[in-house]
């Protein structure tokens, strides 16, 4: 039956697609949100705490990361809603490929933090941000960025899950916060106290703005961080991923 | 031939409760049986067990052939499941919905538009256009979800009070659909809180009461168990009830009297001899009635006397 994964998988993230098609609007606020976090940080609240050089080289990777690590509220909001819904009843009653669900659910969610990226580089790019580095080690980095994307995707995954109703991601929402901001994204951890720059410092979203400030050339980045930017995703995939994959089939039970 | 539908010894408990306590039951191919009870009696883990979609703690579970457990995917490639909530995309539309779920039964792209299209006539859905489920009407919802159940033929098909929050006009919807279903092979297992219910759709009725079963048979079995039909008095002055239990041509008894509402009821296995009985004698003595009734027992009725004493074990009653 394995043969239909592929099959059910791409019926599943038709199915996300066609959610778009629906509701346009709601694609669009995902979109237009980070670019609203771009401007207020790069213009109305202009930080830039302990930076040297030029703010939008420092800001806008650490936007990129904070957008990836943020898309975790979508993910959880769209599962939770799902469960909520008689419709996961219909889909665990059939003989469709196990995690066809999920893999529509996480195409779907990587789709939407591609084109994501891509609007806000565009934005970016109008604001005066270049990337200084090669056009690979560009790539490189979106790639790390969407690689933070898929590990926070297994972890929003999981939460709903474990919540299991919408109402829950606003509890959520007060920890995703937090864990964004207590990083690297907006302000040099060199500016903090000692023990709250530590904890940025070991911050995934503080290894992947690092790598990705490196990978995009910017002037005055930290080198040597893009294995960090690597291992901490995986490490974290390596946890979540098989936790929401049994979560979900013992669904019930 | 095999049942289509076989339970032995079934248990599942959620902490302290046991929602099924050793539960038996088996229906026949090409038959509908209905599982009668109150809320929490256990009729909805049963129908998630049987769908694969709940593992029992204990027991034999087979639907179609199959091990509900072991062999969950053939299970679920031959039953249709109308659950107690409407199991659809609410965003998308329905033809939407039933190509989608005609995909995921691996139908074919083609095959499962053609069939959406069929399903959709049937069910009088085929105007519904683009239109968003969420906007449908409770009649209209449940009549899509039963076309999702129904996309595979399937030879077994759960409903799970199937007919719960709809108005008179969507439950008679519901209850046509079902109806054209039979004589079609399919097997169907109902539950329900409604003796009606059961008493329209079904060949045989299980009741079920805090996880086991209590009585299978047909609804005149049934309701031969809970003494047949029933009359009911209803008396102008409640003081006169006393009098009436003893002249009126009925076993004192089994006469029960409920002086809040002036009523007397008592059982009428000769229906209209009683009631002709009962009349005469109310107007010999000059005792006025302001109604009397002749009906069938209430499922509360049926149900009271299956449950007796609940303070036993209730005690399997085959007819």
């Amino acid at each position: 039956m394995t043969s239909y994964a592929l099959n059910d998988s791409w019926t599943m993230t038709r199915r996300e697609l066609a959610h778009w098609a629906r509701q346009p609007a709601q694609v669009l606020v995902a979109l237009v949100f980070p670019v609203m976090l771009l401007l207020m940080f790069g213009y109305l609240i202009g930080g830039g705490r302990g930076v040297d050089g030029e703010y939008l080289d420092f800001l806008v990777p650490g936007m990129f990361a904070l957008t990836m690590v943020f898309g975790l509220e979508g993910t959880m909001l769209a599962v939770t809603q799902d469960l909520d819904k008689g419709v996961i009843d219909r889909f665990r009653s059939m003989p469709m490929a196990d995690g066809a669900v999920l893999v529509g659910r996480s195409a779907a969610d990587m789709l939407q933090s591609a084109l994501g990226l891509a609007v806000l580089t565009a934005v970016a790019y109008v604001l005066g941000w270049r990337a200084h580095g090669t056009f690979g080690a560009f790539l490189g980095a979106l790639g790390l960025l969407l690689l933070l994307r898929f590990a926070m995707l297994w972890i929003g995954i999981l939460l709903a899950l474990v919540a299991g109703k919408p109402e829950m991601v606003q509890a959520v929402q007060i920890l995703v916060w937090p864990v964004g901001f207590l990083s690297n994204a907006l302000a040099a951890p060199q500016s903090m106290p000692d023990w709250l720059g530590t904890v940025v410092e070991w911050n995934p979203l503080s290894q992947t703005a690092t790598a990705v400030r490196d990978l995009f050339g910017a002037p005055g980045a930290e080198t040597g961080h893009v294995w960090a930017a690597v291992a901490w995703p995986l490490a974290l995939l390596a946890v979540f991923f098989p936790l929401a994959v049994r979560k979900f089939g013992a669904l019930d039970e | 031939m095999t049942d289509a539908i076989v339970v032995e010894g079934v248990r599942k408990r959620y902490g302290d409760t046991h929602a099924l306590d050793g539960l038996d039951l088996r229906v026949g191919r090409g038959t509908v049986h209905a599982l009668l009870g109150p809320n929490g009696a256990g009729k909805t883990t049963l129908v998630r067990i049987l769908s694969t979609l709940l593992r029992p703690d204990g027991g034999l579970v087979e639907v179609a052939g199959h091990d509900a457990v072991t062999r969950a995917r053939e299970v679920r490639r031959r039953i249709g499941l109308l659950g107690q909530h409407a199991a659809l995309d609410e965003e998308l539309g329905g033809r939407q919905n039933l190509e989608m779920f005609g995909r995921l039964y691996h139908l074919g792209a083609r095959h499962a538009r053609v069939r959406a299209g069929e399903l959709l006539e049937r069910f009088g859905l085929a105007d519904t256009g683009r239109k968003a489920v969420k906007r449908y009407s409770g009649g209209m919802r449940r009549r899509l979800d039963l076309a999702a159940s129904l996309l595979t033929d399937p030879e077994v098909l759960f409903l799970d009070e199937p007919t719960t929050g709809l108005d008179p006009r969507g439950r008679a919807e519901v209850w046509a659909a079902v109806r054209s279903l039979v004589g079609g092979g399919t097997t169907v297992l109902l539950t329900t809180q409604y003796l009606e219910e059961a008493d329209q759709l079904a060949d045989r009725i299980a009741v079920l009461d805090r996880g086991r079963l209590v009585a299978d048979g047909t609804a005149d079995e049934l309701k031969a168990l809970a003494g047949g039909d029933r009359i009911d008095v209803v008396l102008r002055d409640g003081g006169q009830l006393g009098a009436a239990v003893a002249l009126l041509p009925l076993a004192p008894a089994e006469v029960s009297v409920d002086v809040d509402r002036r009523l007397l009821s008592a059982p009428a296995a000769g229906r209209m001899k009683v009631l002709t009985g009962v009349l005469r004698a109310l107007e010999d003595a000059g005792v006025e009635a302001e109604d009397v009734a002749l009906r069938r027992p209430t499922l509360d009725e049926v149900f009271l006397h299956l449950t007796d004493d609940p303070a036993a074990t209730p005690a399997k009653e085959t007819v």
